[in-house]
C-alpha cells in the first residue's frame, strides 16, 4: 500500500510543479470557455442554452491535453521499466496513476466548473446537476484515457492518436452528462446521473487491468 | 537482501522487429560472481538484461533463478530481484535529488533513512535539494547508481553503466559492485567499454 501511495504522491506533485499537467488542464479548460463569448456574442439566453454542453466538451478536451503523457514520460525516461520491477503489480502502478490523474485534473476542473458557468449565464438551478454530473464523470474520462494511453505509450507522438481512440469512448459521457445539466436548468431529472455513474462505476475498477495488460504488451515488445 | 543463489539461462533466443537478435546464448551466474557481456551495437546486450529482468519474452530457451530451496521461473516474480541500471536514468527534472530516491525507495519498500547517505556515497550531498533538471549526464548516472544501492536487491543488470561518467565515478562504480558482489550478490554487466573487473565474459556475436 506503501508503495502505492507513494507513486500517487509522486504523480500529484509532479502535476502541481511547475510546468507540470494540473496548471496546464485548468488554463486550457478556462481558456477555451472563456474564449467562447467571445466567438457567438454575449447574448444571456443563447450562453445558457450552450453552456452545459461547453463546459462538458471543454472539460474533456482538457483531461485529453494531459493524459497524453500519462504514462509516456515515464516510459521515455526509463521511470516504467523501474515500475516493472517494483513490488507493485503493474494493475496498481495503472490505478496509482488515474487516480493521481483525476485528482489533479477532473477534481479541480470540477471545482472550477461554477466560476465559469458564471460567464455562460447557465441558471442557478443547474449548478448541482453540473457538479455532481462532472463529479460522477470525470473518473470515467481519466480510467478510460488511461487505457489509450497506455495502448499508445510506444507509439511516437501518439498523442495524436489519442482524441482518435478516446473521444468515440467518451462520447455517452457528453451526452448524459451534459444531458443532465440541460434537463435539470428546467427542474427535470432525466435519469443520466445514474448512468454516468453506472459508466464510471464499470469503466474505473476494470481500468487498471485493461491498462496493465496493453503495458506489459508494449513494454515486451 | 534476499539472498539469491543462482541465475542460469540455457538457450536464450531473442527476437525483436521479426529478426532474431540472438540465439543459443546460455550463462551460469552464481552468489558473489559477475559477468561481463561483450560485443558490438546492435549485438543484443541490452535485450539479453531486458530477458534477464523479464522485461522481454525469451523467443525460446529458458531462464531461472534461484534462493535456498525456491526456483523462479515466473517473469515478474523475477523482477522483484533486480536491480536496473538502464540506458535511460529515470530521472525526473522537476523533482530533486533527494525526492526521487525517497520516491523509489518507499516504491521498492526500503528505508527512506539511508537516502542521505547515498546521496553522500555518490558525492551528490551537495545536490540533494537541486532539482535534476540542472544535473549534469554524469550527476544523474551517479543519482541512479545511488537508486541501485539503496534498493538493496540482489541481482544487478547494468547497461553500459560507465556511459556518461568521469574517471572518478568510474572507479566509485568499481568499488560498489566489488562490494555488491563481495557482500553475495550478484551482476550482469553490458558494456563495450573495457571493464576493470575480475569476471566471467560473455560474448555476443
Amino acid at each position: 500500500m506503501s508503495a502505492f501511495a507513494a507513486l500517487l504522491a509522486r504523480d500529484i506533485r509532479l502535476a502541481a510543479r511547475a510546468g507540470g499537467s494540473a496548471m496546464l488542464a485548468l488554463g486550457f479548460f478556462a481558456a477555451v470557455v472563456t474564449l467562447l463569448p467571445l466567438g457567438i456574442g454575449s447574448e444571456a439566453r443563447l450562453l445558457a442554452s450552450i453552456a452545459a454542453g461547453v463546459l462538458w466538451i471543454a472539460a474533456v478536451l482538457a483531461n485529453l491535453l494531459t493524459l497524453d503523457r500519462l504514462f509516456q514520460a515515464d516510459y521515455e525516461d526509463g521511470s516504467l521499466d523501474l515500475f516493472a520491477l517494483s513490488p507493485l503489480s503493474l494493475e496498481g502502478i495503472a490505478g496509482a496513476k488515474i487516480m493521481a490523474h483525476w485528482l489533479t485534473t477532473g477534481l479541480p476542473l470540477t471545482i472550477l466548473s461554477p466560476l465559469l458557468a458564471v460567464l455562460l449565464h447557465l441558471p442557478a438551478a443547474a449548478y448541482p446537476a453540473l457538479l455532481v454530473s462532472l463529479l460522477t464523470g470525470t473518473p470515467a474520462i481519466s480510467a478510460i484515457g488511461a487505457v489509450a494511453t497506455a495502448l499508445t505509450v510506444t507509439v511516437r507522438r501518439g498523442g495524436l492518436l489519442l482524441p482518435l481512440i478516446v473521444l468515440p469512448l467518451l462520447t455517452p459521457v457528453v451526452i448524459f452528462g451534459a444531458g443532465t445539466v440541460l434537463a435539470s436548468i428546467d427542474g427535470l431529472q432525466n435519469g443520466g446521473i445514474w448512468f454516468l455513474a453506472a459508466f464510471a462505476g464499470v469503466t474505473l475498477p476494470l481500468s487498471p487491468f485493461v491498462a496493465a495488460a496493453a503495458l506489459r504488451l508494449n513494454l515486451s515488445e | 537482501m534476499t539472498p539469491l543463489d543462482c541465475v542460469e539461462g540455457k538457450g536464450l533466443a531473442c527476437v525483436r522487429g521479426g529478426r532474431t537478435v540472438f540465439r543459443d546464448v546460455g550463462f551460469r551466474l552464481a552468489r558473489g560472481e559477475a559477468l561481463v557481456v561483450e560485443g558490438p551495437n546492435g549485438s543484443g546486450k541490452t535485450s539479453l538484461l531486458r530477458l534477464v529482468a523479464g522485461l522481454l519474452p525469451a523467443a525460446s530457451g529458458t531462464l531461472w533463478v534461484s534462493g535456498g530451496d525456491i526456483v523462479i521461473e515466473e517473469r515478474e516474480e523475477r523482477g522483484k530481484l533486480i536491480g536496473w541500471l538502464g540506458h535511460h536514468d529515470a530521472v525526473k527534472p522537476q523533482l530533486t535529488a533527494a525526492e526521487l530516491l525517497r520516491f523509489f525507495a518507499r516504491l521498492q519498500g526500503t528505508r527512506a533513512q539511508s537516502v542521505t547517505a547515498a546521496l553522500e556515497r555518490v558525492g551528490l550531498s551537495c545536490a540533494a535539494d537541486l532539482p535534476c533538471q540542472y544535473l549534469s549526464a554524469g550527476q544523474k548516472k551517479r543519482l541512479a547508481l545511488a537508486r541501485l544501492k539503496l534498493c538493496g536487491r540482489p541481482l544487478w543488470l547494468l547497461d553500459e553503466p560507465l556511459a556518461a561518467l568521469d574517471a572518478d565515478g568510474k572507479s566509485l562504480l568499481l568499488t560498489m559492485m566489488r562490494e555488491h558482489l563481495a557482500t553475495g550478490g550478484l551482476a550482469l554487466v553490458a558494456t563495450h567499454d573495457p571493464i576493470d573487473l575480475e569476471a566471467a565474459r560473455l560474448q555476443l556475436a
